[in-house]
């Protein structure tokens, strides 16, 4: 063989091998599509594989029940492939799905661009829906240009766990609404390093779904802000560098060791491990805190509000609620699906059948006068309320912001890709390769460049 | 491009009846190579299309062409260059760690001792563990510094307790590769080392050649053309390497540890970006080929190997 073919060979096999890594980005789900009529018709519906969606997969014979004629299909996916597949099916019109369960940060680029439609008028119709029962925060997050266009399946906010033997032993009672300065004190505090106990946990894991949504909050209340009234980012302004510096500096000095690898799934084994004092994140895990922790854990963990700076309240809100697609061909036939996943009585039915700690929380105010769920979850479940009930999406922060409505994301499509950059150079910050102020000038050149290329600078 | 088989030696015939013997031989392999060709070759059509592509599937507006921009943006994207240039650290150093450690392994596991089943299969087992329980099981069990293996080790001679994850998280990626892939670039030189005739060795022996030298002379020369094998298999699987990355760091701390693959991945399916995201991926794809290509010509051809032995 001459070496001519020798090397085109050695090329094909390159070739082949990468060819097979760039596919991935040329593939998409081939179209199925759903026909029939709204009395017997087939529905699709895209799940995240969380323990609640995994309730209401198991309870659907009495869905069938109440509907007969209509079948459900289900496709439970990881919440970090769902997004994409649903996005995919929505944004190319494949029509796979009929009910799609999507997170708040998206749902008003999804309604902009079309892909979900309103459910006002479905609410309308369905008096036994209750729309005034639905919590107003996650309502708004959930809505775009007043009309809802996702059912909130569940809702929740952020706040602060903490360990009320260990705050005993080092002389700390914790406020009920405490503020960052305090919750840095008492960090110190209780940090036993020899003891191999963190004084708190943070998120420092890159993504703009993980560090980032801690930190925007911090940020928010610190009188920091993303952006200006005309767009211009403010990522070097005074008083996020002040908020960035606050978060690295006291994961650094109290924080769990090797914090950048963490999410809030680090996070949570810290706390139940007994490995951490205190923790900042979720509402909703604090009934996977409690049911994972060691007995000692368990029986010591005490709730406490986000902790704030300038603000009244700093606690981020999410939702993952369900939408119908445009594409669907069955949009009654999915209505009826949401009304009675979303409804009060399916609330009721996932607490007697699968345990009051399996039900969606943080959608409605009246699974909190429940008198089992106030009896299952009485640690947290009154500080979820008042948590949910104090944000606020439409001005998190303190001057004013272009954009409405989120917490701890901004809502134009750009903020991923900007988001997940940030977060990077802040995990860099946090790891000590490199100063909060190199992370935040990389961060704020990165961010003044996609959102002038896209337009947004008034 | 013609697939992966391997290269039959055509025989010198006349010219007709060459034709219909190679298309004899040929024919039976058309099924499988249009099969390859549907699988590969359309999505890498579809590839360069979109990298000419302005196209965002979250801003909602249709595709429009591009230009060259997708391309040109390459050029100014930092996170682009340090992606290629974390890809060629991870994949080099990987590849020479699990070749050398791979080489001592096979060098071990050659000569007889009891026990050798056992210690063979034990030996092999990294790489069957699935990928994802892998990255779990080190994240917790090794890396972690309060918990971790490396952290005890580390502690015992007097390092402290290294944040491994956060300090030095390319060093982790490789660490947790090379012990992945060892088992690999083993079994192949277990192989060759089993293909060497053992009058050879004797006759060295009877020479008076010492082990160094038997090694040196006689088992290296033998095993070159499959360590070039292994080095070129596991330097293509490496630089595909995605699970460890996407579990243990996320592609951080500030880009640390992200290669092309979590890049491209990155841009296509968390920004929904696919026009930079294709246009990330070919130019990735021509860079590998430019170098690859002098690496390839330097091992002097794998492909060669009857022509050389």
């Amino acid at each position: 063989m001459s070496l001519h073919s020798t090397r085109q060979r050695g090329l094909g096999v390159i070739a082949l091998s990468v060819t097979a890594l760039i596919s991935l980005v040329a593939c998409s789900d081939p179209a199925a599509s759903g026909g029939g009529d709204a009395k017997n018709a087939t529905i699709t519906v895209a799940l995240a594989a969380n323990p609640q969606m995994k309730t209401a997969e198991s309870l659907i014979s009495d869905f069938k029940a109440k509907n007969p004629g209509i079948n459900v299909k289900f496709t439970t996916l990881p919440e970090n492939e769902l997004r994409p597949a649903v996005t995919k099916d929505v944004a190319t019109k494949a029509g796979q799905y009929d009910v799609a369960m999507i997170g708040a940060y998206e749902v008003p680029i999804w309604a902009k661009n079309g892909w979900i439609v309103p459910l006002d008028d479905y609410v309308a119709k369905d008096s036994a829906w209750d729309a005034a029962d639905v919590l107003g925060p996650i309502k708004d997050i959930v809505s775009a240009d007043g009309k809802l266009y996702a059912a909130p399946f569940y809702g929740s906010s952020s706040f602060l766990f903490y360990r009320k033997d260990l705050a005993k032993k080092a002389g700390i009672t914790m406020p009920q609404k405490p503020t960052w300065d305090q919750v840095a004190q008492y960090a110190a505090k209780m940090d036993d390093k020899a003891g191999g106990v963190s004084g708190i946990c943070l998120r420092g894991l890159p993504g703009w779904g993980q560090n980032l949504a801690s930190l925007t909050t911090v940020i928010n209340t610190f009188g920091g802000r993303w952006f200006d009234e005309s767009w211009k980012p403010q990522l070097t302004s005074p008083q996020t560098t002040q908020a960035v510096k606050f978060y690295v500096d006291l994961l650094r000095a109290h924080g769990q060791p090797d914090a950048a690898k963490d999410g809030w799934e680090g996070c949570l084994q810290q706390i139940t491990q007994g490995k951490t004092a205190m923790w900042y994140d979720d509402t909703v895990f604090a009934g996977s805190a409690l049911q994972q922790a060691t007995p000692e854990v368990a029986k010591n963990l005490g709730f406490a509000m986000a902790p704030t700076e300038k603000t009244a309240a700093s606690g981020w809100l999410w939702s993952w609620g369900l939408g119908i697609t445009q594409s669907s061909k069955n949009k009654d036939a999915a209505w009826k699906f949401i009304s009675w996943a979303t409804s009060k009585d399916y609330i009721k039915l996932a607490g007697e059948k699968a345990g009051w700690d399996a039900v969606p929380p943080g959608s409605r105010t009246s699974t909190y006068a429940i008198p089992e769920y106030q009896k299952a979850a009485s640690s947290y479940a009154d500080l979820t309320l008042a948590s949910i009930d104090s944000a606020n999406p439409k001005q998190p922060t303190v001057e004013k912001v272009p954009y409405c409505c989120g917490v701890q994301y901004v809502q134009i499509p750009e903020f991923v890709d900007i988001g997940d950059y940030v977060s990077q150079q802040v995990a860099g910050a946090i790891s000590g390769s490199q100063s909060v102020e190199q992370a935040l000038q990389k961060s704020q050149d990165y961010t003044t460049q996609v959102i002038t290329k896209a337009g947004y600078p008034k | 491009m013609t697939s992966t088989m391997q290269p039959v030696p055509v025989p010198v015939v006349s010219r007709q009846a060459g034709m219909r013997e190679r298309w004899t031989r040929r024919g039976p392999l058309l099924p499988a190579l249009v099969f390859t060709i549907v699988l590969t070759q359309i999505p890498f059509l579809l590839t360069i299309f979109y990298s000419f592509q302005n196209w965002n599937l979250l801003n909602g507006t249709p595709r429009t062409f591009a230009g060259l921009d997708n391309f040109r943006s390459t050029v100014s994207d930092d996170v682009f260059w340090k992606s290629i240039w974390n890809t060629l650290v991870l994949t080099g150093v990987s590849t020479i760690a699990c070749l050398a450690l791979g080489l001592l392994l096979a060098l071990t596991l050659q000569k007889r001792f009891p026990g050798r089943g056992v210690a063979r299969t034990l030996a092999i087992t990294p790489f069957f563990v699935m990928p994802v329980a892998v990255a779990l099981f080190w994240r917790s069990a090794v890396f972690d510094p309060s918990f971790g293996i490396l952290g005890w080790m580390t502690d015992l001679i007097g390092l402290g307790r290294v944040n491994w994850l956060s300090e030095q998280p390319m060093t982790a990626i490789i660490l947790i590769t090379a012990w992945r892939w060892t088992p690999f670039a083993m079994l192949v030189l277990l192989a060759g080392l089993q293909a060497m005739p053992d009058d050879q060795l004797e006759a060295a022996e009877v020479d008076g050649a010492r082990w160094r030298q038997q090694f040196r002379y006689l088992m290296l020369p033998h095993l070159r053309p499959f360590i070039e094998l292994s080095a070129l298999l596991l330097s293509m699987n490496i630089i595909q390497t995605f699970g460890e990355i996407a579990l243990l760091t996320a592609g951080g701390p500030a880009y640390a540890t992200t290669n092309i693959t979590y890049y491209v991945y990155l841009r296509a399916f968390n920004a929904f970006d696919f026009g930079t995201a294709s246009a990330y991926g070919l130019v990735a794809l021509v860079l590998t080929i430019a170098l690859a290509m002098p690496a390839l010509r330097l091992l002097s051809g794998i492909f060669q190997a009857e022509g050389r032995r």
